[in-house]
Formats: structure tokens, sequence, C-alpha cells
């Protein structure tokens, strides 16, 4: 992903010369190529995330469109107010970048797990989140965060996840990509969790569970519509994101339910448990602790049915 | 040939009128903060001649364009202070004098901490310490990739130096050699809970910052011709940036607030109003 993301930043770059690049000294073996064709609009700050924040404003301020890059959550909570006073207070048109989403840092330990970001930028005013689920996305995402004026965070895996959408999929800030069509259920996931999400659908397909999938790449603004749609015409919805599920995505599907007082056949979460972990491992070991997906669906629905 | 030195008188003038710029400053962060039962005076009066002579004389900004391109930005990180940048800005003409009636009231563009929402002549909103210096070096680096003429100037207190955001901005802009950028400490060696030194001391203060690269110039920052002189002629060393450590007394201009931390917190009730409104006044 964080390849589709710099070939497309590049593009974009050719096409608008207010996008420079500030990173605090990580992305070794992926920025530079942006750093060597637009050398005046690439910046190493250091390491040092709040001065890279502020400069971001002080340039969206005289008229650039800042990005500013790091891995986990270094972009986000280590410079959390200037994020929220200086780019987001101010509408500042800068952008957010984080490689390694979740447990994609998996085996480094806790400091390197992304997993609480989505839920705490949720709660700052303005700020455009997005997930995207594989490398297609990643490019659409890249591409629509340029063009969208205003805070953006775009939350990325790593490297060499799957292209999961064979033919390109029509993208747009805030509406979810039906990836597949089912009543039976929906899984809703955001970001990587997609391909997962994808597989437990086969099983549950093939157990005549055909479910509806969407990809809501899109996670603030959530879109709504899909939301209600989902629980108005399929058996119930199973929110999925590789983040706690305090504060999340499924905690903004859970809002959306909850406030327009719909009707929903169930609504359950897969997500990381709300505790203190000193767990360690690849993703996919830490993605097993958080259960199982395939399980949890089909026990929703059994309970579900049975009610 | 050197341009003529400008007369002795009319120096003497500019800067009387400087210093009654001050002087107005002050009087209306007193009224403003005894009607709002705010606080900050000390840290307000610290600063007002700074502000004096920085909006009266030095910054090439324009009210009647406050989003002028090549204009020079302050950007007043020490956002505690809100009321003397708004007195400032009023006087300049960036705003009818009459808002300042409504500081801290409801509905009222002029927030207790530094707002930029609605309010002309505000570069950004501040409030929280440490947040000033980064995005002015944002704006500087701007500046020079555009090679716009203008400059950008930050205004920190001193305790904000604790702050370690700002020492990531010291590092970075002498590194960029951002010589478009200027800090102006206000050194008024108290901040909320003692003085500098008993808190967290930042001495050798000049040193640190002369060791990070910068060019240092210290003032006392309540004699005008000299605050006059360190923002003038910008900058002294190409290639760096400066700083202007000014010395200065929280709540210089009020005897009874001279020097008092209980002045950081404290409204004048209408008995200190008039007393302290008095002794403006009277100062020549």
């Amino acid at each position: 992903m964080r390849t589709a993301f710099i070939e497309t930043l590049c593009e974009a770059a050719q096409l608008d010369d207010r996008i420079w690049l500030l990173t605090a000294d990580l992305g070794y073996s992926v920025l530079e190529t942006f750093a060597q064709r637009f050398p005046r609009r690439y910046l190493n700050v250091g390491v040092a995330e709040q001065n890279m924040a502020g400069i971001a404003a002080g340039l969206a301020h005289s008229g650039k469109l800042p990005v500013i890059y790091s891995i986990a959550n270094f972009p986000t909570f280590r410079c959390l107010e200037q994020l929220r006073n200086d780019i987001c207070h101010h509408q500042a048109n800068v952008k957010i970048v984080a490689v390694g989403g979740g447990y994609a840092y998996g085996p480094q330990g806790y400091s390197h797990h992304g997993i609480e970001d989505l839920a705490i930028l949720r709660a700052l005013p303005g700020m455009t989140i997005v997930a995207p689920a594989d490398p297609v996305e990643a490019r659409f995402a890249t591409r629509a965060i340029c063009a969208h004026a205003g805070p953006c965070y775009l939350r990325l895996g790593k490297a060499r996840e799957p292209v999961l959408h064979m033919s390109p999929p029509t993208f747009q800030l805030g509406r979810a990509i039906q990836v597949r069509s089912g009543r039976a259920l929906t899984l809703i996931s955001t970001g990587g969790m997609l391909q997962e999400s994808l597989a437990v659908a086969e099983r549950l397909a093939a157990e005549g569970l055909v479910p509806r999938v969407l990809s809501m790449h899109t996670v603030k603004p959530l879109d709504e519509q899909a939301v209600l749609r989902a629980a108005a015409e399929t058996g119930g919805i199973l929110s999925v994101e590789e983040h706690s599920v305090t504060g999340g995505l499924g905690s903004a599907i859970a809002d959306v339910l909850a406030l327009s007082g719909c009707r929903v056949g169930f609504f359950r979460k897969f997500g990381v448990p709300d505790r203190v972990s000193h767990e360690v491992g690849s993703q996919e070991h830490l993605l097993s602790l958080c259960g199982d997906l395939y399980r949890l669906a089909t026990s929703a629905v059994r309970q579900s049915r049975a009610a | 040939m050197p341009s003529a030195p400008a007369s002795r008188d009319a120096v003497e003038i500019e800067l009387e009128s400087l210093r009654a710029l001050g002087r107005r400053i002050r009087l209306h962060v007193l009224r403003m903060v005894h009607a709002a039962d705010a606080s900050h005076v000390g840290s307000c009066f610290s600063m007002a001649d700074l502000l004096a002579v920085l909006y009266g004389a030095a910054l090439r900004v324009d009210p009647a364009r406050p989003d002028w391109e090549d204009r020079d930005r302050l950007v007043v990180s020490k956002g505690h202070a809100a009321a003397a940048v708004y007195a400032a800005l009023a006087e300049r003409g960036f705003f009818p004098v009459e808002w300042l009636d409504t500081y801290c009231q409801n509905g009222s563009r002029l927030a207790g901490h530094i707002s930029h929402h609605g309010v002309p002549g505000i570069e950004v909103s501040s409030g929280s310490l440490g947040h000033g210096l980064p995005i002015a070096c944002g704006m500087a680096l701007a500046g020079r990739c555009d090679e716009r003429p203008y400059r950008v100037f930050a205004l920190l207190s001193d305790g904000e130096l604790d702050e370690g955001s700002n020492w990531e901005s010291i590092l970075f802009a002498p590194h960029h050699g951002l010589d478009n950028l200027t800090a102006i400490v206000d050194y008024n060696k108290i901040q909320s809970f003692g003085t500098v030194g008993e808190v967290l001391d930042l001495e050798p203060l000049a040193d640190k910052w002369r060791a990070f690269g910068w060019s240092v110039r210290e003032i006392d920052g309540h004699d005008y011709p000299q605050i006059l002189a360190s923002v003038s002629q910008l900058p002294p060393v190409a290639g760096r940036p400066t700083v202007v450590i000014a010395h200065t007394i929280k709540g210089r201009g009020v005897g009874f607030m001279e020097n008092q931390l209980a002045w950081h917190y404290r409204s004048p009730n209408a008995e200190q109003l008039a007393a302290a409104c008095r002794e403006i006044e009277a100062a020549r």
C-alpha cells in the first residue's frame, strides 16, 4: 500500500506544485522517489513530530498542501494537539499519513501498534479519515485526499497487501464500496480487514449465508446510508476493523444505528479488545487473539434467528 | 550615497508615538480584563512595548488587506496574552476599537486565548504553549520557497520554552537557514507557579539559542530604541534565524502589578483599575 501511496503522491505532485512531503525521519526505501523528483518540496524534519505538524500548519497557511508522513502512532498521537489546534481548528489543508495502521508492525511491540488512531482522530472536528483496503483503494484514496480541501488522515497498511479489487471500483470519499452482494448479513470492514472479511464471506456463502460485504474506506464522514441500507436489507451487521473495539468503525456504526432508531437484526463488532496487552507477534497472530470472525458471524446469525 | 539619517526630532517623535501606543494598549488591556473578570494582565504588560513597536513600526502589514500575500507574519505563541494583541490590532486599525468591549463575552470573536476566526490580523489561534514557533517555521519555509519578501516573527513567553516542541524548532530553523524568521522571547522571568529560575531555569538562555545556531540579540524589552533596533535590519547574519531575547518585567507599567506572580491571575477591581489607569496615563 505504501508503494501505491508514494507513486500516486508523485503523480499528484507532478500536477500540483502545492504538494509537499514531510517526514519525521521515517520512510526509508519508500520516500526516496518523491525526494529525488521534488527535492524542493521534500523535507525530513528529523525525529520531531510536533514540529513537523506545526510546520505543516504553517505551510498550509501559506498556500501549500503538505503531507506529513510517519509510521504507526507517531504522526498522530505524538502531535495530537498540533493536529487538533493548529490543523483541524484552522481547517488547514494538511494530510496526515500513517504507514503500519493496526498490527502491521506487530512484532515490534506495543509502541508500534496503531490500534486507537481511528477512535482518537474521529473526535477531531473536520478531520476526514480514510483507511483503504488494498493498493487499489490506496491509489484512489491518495488522489482523493489531495483533491479534498481540509485535514485528512490516511491510514495505510504496510507492504505486499494483495489487490482485492480486480476491477477499478467507484471510489468516493464518504461512500462505501459494496464488494460483495448478499442478504444474510453485512460485513462492514475498514482498511486491510477487507481481505479477511471476503475470506469469511466465502465460507459463509458456501453454507448458504450469503453476506453483503462493504469496504468502508472512509471512517469519517461515515456512509450512514450504506449502514442503514444494510440494517434494513440484510439480517444484521458485523463491523470488522484492525483497531480497538472502542471508538473506531464499530462505534461509528453503532452511533448511526442507535440514533436512527432503525431495526437491525443484530450488530456485532470485530476488533481489538479494549484491554492492556503485552502480546508480541505477527499481524496474523495478534489478529487471531481478537477472536474468530467466522464464528462471530455464524453465532450472531444463529442467535438472531433463534430470537 | 547613504540616505540622510532621520533627524533626531523625527526619531523622538516616532518613539513618543510608539510609547503612547504602548500606553493605550495597556489601558485597553486593563479595561478588557476588568470587564471580563479575566486574567493575564502581567503577561500582557510585559510584552505591551514589544507589540507597540511591532504593530506601530516594524511589521509590514496593511489593516485594509489583512490577508495581503506579502505581509509580515506575527505568530503570537503566548496566546494567554490575547488582550494585548487584540488591543494592538484595534489600535492599528484592523478592527474597531469597540470590539475590545466584547473580550471574553458570550458570542464574542475575542476569546481569552488568541483566536483567529473572524479576527483580522490574527494569523493563527494559540493558547496551548509551544505551538507558535513550529508554525512560524512553516510560514518561513513557504516564504523562502516562493521567494516572497515577507518576514515571520514568533513571539514566545519564557515559561513556554519549557515545552519541548520549541526546541524541535530551535534545532530546525538554523539547520534550514531560515533567516526570514525572528523569534522574540518575552523574558519576564515569572511563569505560572513562580520565577523561571525556581520552576525550570532557562539560563544561560542566550547561550542556548546561540549554541543551536541562532543570531542572538538581547535587549531591554521596555526600551523603545532598543526594541526598534532589534527588529530592524533583519537578519543580522545571513543564513541564520534571529532571536531577540527581550528582558522584560511582568506587569510593567503599574507599580503594584510589577513582578507580582499574583497578577498572572488576578483581575483588577474597580479601585485597582482606576489607580492603574491613572498611573499609566501619568507615565511619560
